[in-house]
């Protein structure tokens, strides 16, 4: 029905630009990341291994890229958590408020990233508000040091910013489930509990899937709550990134390690939308 | 492109739509094989078939919104098929009616006329009209959402009739219809095509439709025209088995013929037929309890299993190893063992349907 | 009809305890942007609107407020400029590779922000182009394709196909199918996903942190101001920003109340991880 200049219209601007902006630099980061950088701080457009090579002999590469997997791995286990249970009430429990509880677990994410990495440098901060409380309540005497500037400051924070993602799409999920199966499973004899297991989880495995997904890769590539919150024992990956762009000025390097960590993304995602496939019944 | 001197013209003669040698299909799936039909100026004519039998293809392609892979269309003289559908002289009726349903029903019917570039006193004038006729003026400010499925139908007629087409298509416009306004709206679009004189193609899946409101009627299965005749033709003169028994009821009388005479199970009958084995037709009300007639062919039944329809009943009659429908008059009565009769110029021989896989 | 599953007590505290979880920072934040002894103490007191007054005669704050104003106008214009025909493609357009343009296109959407700005500094580089607040436009626009065509892809979906046929079949063009069918059966969609471009743009540092130029974007400058130390001032602004995601978020549900459920942002997120 739509001749071919229509379809040229609608096809080539967006196509171009998306290649423009989009595809090239991806495959820029691609050949950057088998460049190198000479003693005068010039780029040298001659491709090697070397940075490849430099990634995996260094054992800080690797031992931030595995420490920035662990927080995300905790990261989205938290949210999982904290997500799953707040889905379920709200989809089945929650009764004429379900609306409503549904949009206050929505406007947090409409909360600006830096504000809530902000606030939570204030509740934790050695003067901040929670241990003035503490001290206020005569729970402890002195400032608790491990609040802030550690790993656990970066996975509270982002468990606080990726928990609403998470619990959208198995909200989503659960949703989806017809709620006469859940009769027809009551019916048939099962307990609740024994409907959750064999009917509630496994339909909405693939909301659990595509929250987790979120949480993980979003947290992966975050450098900004480490840098706020982290403190040495808290650095991830990017932040080895964001120096290397920057003081270190090694961009060779830097566009290696962003490509492994595309490459790890990008893997994820399929991994995660075959998973995915095997478990959606529709 | 077909040389100049193929392009027919014009006269009384040539119809006003000349579909040719029309092939489509869909990846592997052949949706239509071969179609060539015409349809005259101030035609009502029905495509009917059953879903999957490519007939709403078919008028995709003629209004243009999907290209066939082979063959051409023309109207009055001119290529129609190679044309954007905003510029063939062809207006649809929707399936759904697809009313914009962000515009009021004043200014779905005027759409046509806007785009045009009419002047805004003859758009006022000639909406006003048409509503009129569709008997929807006092709706002109509602939107499309707030309108019942009979007044939306009519709005959807105003819209594509605005523009004056030499030709309306109608792609299954009473499906979402219950049955009595169905009814009521069928009447009325045949009386509508009657004033307006506009040629009609109208597709639909419901064979009493297309005997009640058609000219003429093309059944289509598999993507191959099966018959082309008027309503009448087609249920007296069944072209194919398929045409027999999508148009009505019949009895299909499997018979081997044998120096002028085709018997098939217990019954026999005198023909001029060739020898070999021919297919039969025979409609349940052409069989009847019998009067003795002598140009008759007679045979006993008996009956096993009666339906009542109101004005008339079927019978289902077993005579020796045959099994056969009858159809008597509601108010007769009858039970057990019957002495019926049917006269041979109603078995009418029919070619076997092509099976397709 | 809501089903009758038993109710379950632990279950409902629990839910409000990850409830007090994602508000109490929050509302920390907030109540100590009123906080006459600045950040941190425990409990707050003096009530001021001091760190507001600070905030209002901050030059550089508001410097950067417009900055930011802008470049989220600018990627608005830019995303649905790409989005809409993105959509428009993905919907009915067979072409070589369409595959493999929705799944970079929205790319963006679910990719740590850094691959985006970093890739994208790269390209500015090798291109020459010097950094400033246009390279932050190209940056968001680009990155929000993703979110204008999830949003526009769904409208379409939608939206009956007949209806365009029927204005093709009434001898209007393609441009004038678009712009009298097309896009007013679209208004809603476009209308939804240029208010989350709009704030997603406004709120987005990851990106911008690589394009910036001299000027700031309001993120950055808060970034800026925060590794120099906290000070209530921020508070404030958050506060402010707050606020306003809150009117937009309001806004976003009315429109959408009018239309149907609020399902969508929900749907949208699980489109947009199927690559």
């Amino acid at each position: 029905m739509f001749s071919r200049t229509y379809r040229a219209v609608i096809t080539l601007p967006p196509v171009t630009w998306v290649a423009m902006f989009l595809l090239v630099p991806y495959i820029l980061m691609f050949c950057y990341s088998f460049w190198s950088v000479s003693s005068l701080q010039v780029i040298v457009h001659s491709c090697s291994l070397a940075n490849y090579r430099e990634l995996l002999s260094k054992s800080v590469y690797l031992q931030t890229l595995f420490r920035s997997m662990w927080i995300a791995a905790r990261v989205t286990l938290f949210s999982l958590l904290l997500g799953y249970p707040l889905a379920y009430y709200v989809s089945f429990q929650s009764g004429k408020r379900k609306d409503l509880l549904y949009q206050l677990v929505i406007i947090p994410l409409w909360v600006s990233y830096l504000v809530r990495a902000y606030a939570w440098k204030t509740v934790l901060g050695s003067d901040g508000v929670l241990n003035t409380l503490l001290q206020y309540i005569h729970v402890s005497q002195h400032p608790l040091g491990f609040l802030l500037y550690s790993p656990f400051a970066v996975v509270l924070t982002l468990t606080h910013i990726y928990t609403p993602f998470t619990f959208l799409p198995i909200y989503a999920s659960l949703e989806r489930i017809p709620r006469n199966l859940i009769e027809a499973s009551h019916d048939l004899g099962a307990s609740s509990w024994q409907t959750f297991r064999t009917v509630i989880l496994p339909l909405s495995v693939p909301g659990v899937l595509a929250g987790a997904t979120f949480a993980f890769v979003l947290s992966l590539g975050d450098f900004l709550a480490p840098l706020l919150l982290g403190g040495p024992s808290g650095i991830m990956i990017s932040n080895i990134v964001v120096s290397l762009f920057g003081a270190a000025y090694n961009w060779p390097l830097g566009a290696a390690i962003s490509f492994c960590m595309l490459a790890i993304v990008v893997g994820l995602l399929f991994f995660s939308e075959r998973l995915e496939k095997k478990w959606s019944f529709r | 492109m077909a040389p100049a001197d193929q392009q027919p013209q014009p006269s009384a003669t040539t119809p006003l739509l000349s579909i040719r040698n029309i092939a489509k299909s869909f990846g592997k799936t052949s949706v239509l094989r071969d179609i060539s039909l015409d349809v005259a100026a101030g035609e009502f004519l029905t495509i009917l078939g059953e879903s999957g039998s490519g007939k709403t293809t078919l008028l995709r392609i003629i209004a243009g919104f999907e290209s066939a892979d082979f063959g051409e269309v023309w109207m009055a003289g001119e290529r129609l098929d190679t044309m954007p559908p905003y510029k063939r002289r062809v207006n649809t009726v929707f399936q759904h009616y697809a009313l914009f349903p962000h515009l009021t029903v004043f200014e779905n019917v005027a759409y046509g006329l806007q785009i045009a570039g009419r002047a805004k006193s003859e758009i006022e004038q000639r909406v006003t009209e048409a509503l009129a006729r569709v008997k929807m003026s006092s709706f002109a400010a509602a939107r499309p959402a707030n309108i019942s499925g009979g007044q939306q139908q009519r709005v959807a007629l105003a819209r594509a009739l605005i523009n004056q087409p030499k030709l309306l298509l109608l792609d299954e416009p009473l499906s979402a219809l219950d049955a009595n306004l169905r009814r009521q709206m069928q009447i009325e679009l045949k009386s509508m095509q009657r004033e307006v004189g506009i040629s009609f193609v109208f597709v639909t899946h419901d064979q009493d439709e297309a005997m009640v409101m058609s000219d003429r009627i093309a059944l289509l299965r598999m993507g191959q025209l099966e018959q082309v005749a008027t309503p009448r033709e087609i249920y007296r003169y069944p072209a194919t088995a398929y045409a027999a028994q999508f148009i009505g009821h019949t009895n299909l009388l499997r018979a081997e013929v044998k120096s002028g005479l085709a018997r098939s199970h217990s019954l026999s009958w005198s023909t001029s037929l060739p020898d070999g084995p021919a297919l039969f037709s025979l409609r349940p009300e052409d069989i009847r309890p019998a009067s003795g007639a002598a140009s008759a062919v007679s045979f006993r039944g008996r009956v096993k299993q009666r339906v009542f329809h109101g004005a008339t009943e079927l019978l289902q009659v077993e005579s020796g190893d045959l099994l056969l429908t009858i159809r008597i008059a509601g108010k007769e009565q009858t039970a057990g063992e019957l002495q019926l009769e049917f006269f041979t110029q109603d078995a009418v021989l029919v070619r076997e349907s092509a099976v397709r896989t | 009809m809501e089903l009758q599953v038993k109710q379950s007590r632990p279950l409902a505290w629990y839910a409000a305890l990850v409830f007090a979880f994602l508000y109490l920072p929050i509302i920390i934040l907030i109540v100590y942007s009123f906080n006459g002894q600045g950040v941190g103490g425990f409990p707050p007191r003096d009530l001021t609107l001091k760190w507001y007054r600070l905030l209002f005669s901050d030059g550089a704050i508001w410097d950067s407020v417009w900055n930011s104003l802008l470049v989220a106008a600018a990627a608005v214009a830019i995303a649905l400029l790409f989005g809409i025909p993105a959509a428009l493609a993905l919907d009915r357009a067979e072409f070589p590779g369409k595959t493999l343009f929705r799944r970079i296109v929205l790319l963006p959407l679910i990719l740590p922000g850094i691959i985006t700005g970093l890739s994208l500094l790269m390209l500015f580089r090798e291109a020459g182009v010097k950094l400033s607040l246009i390279t932050i436009i190209l940056g968001h626009g680009t990155a929000l394709i993703s979110v204008a065509t999830t949003e526009i892809f769904a409208g379409l979906q939608k939206f009956e196909r007949a209806q365009e046929e029927a204005s093709l079949d009434l001898g209007a063009n393609y441009w004038q199918t678009f712009r009298r069918v097309t896009l007013p059966n679209l208004r809603l969609s476009i209308i939804g996903a240029a208010l989350l471009i709009f704030t997603l743009s406004m709120d987005e540092i990851a990106v911008s942190f690589f394009l910036i130029g001299r000027a700031n974007t309001l993120p950055l400058e808060i970034w800026g101001r925060l590794r120099r130390g906290i000070t209530p001032e921020i508070n404030a602004i958050s506060t402010i920003i707050f606020a306003f995601s809150l009117c937009a978020i309001v806004a976003w549900y009315r429109l959408r109340m009018r239309s149907e459920s609020g399902q969508e942002i929900t749907d949208e997120l699980l489109r947009s991880t199927k690559l």
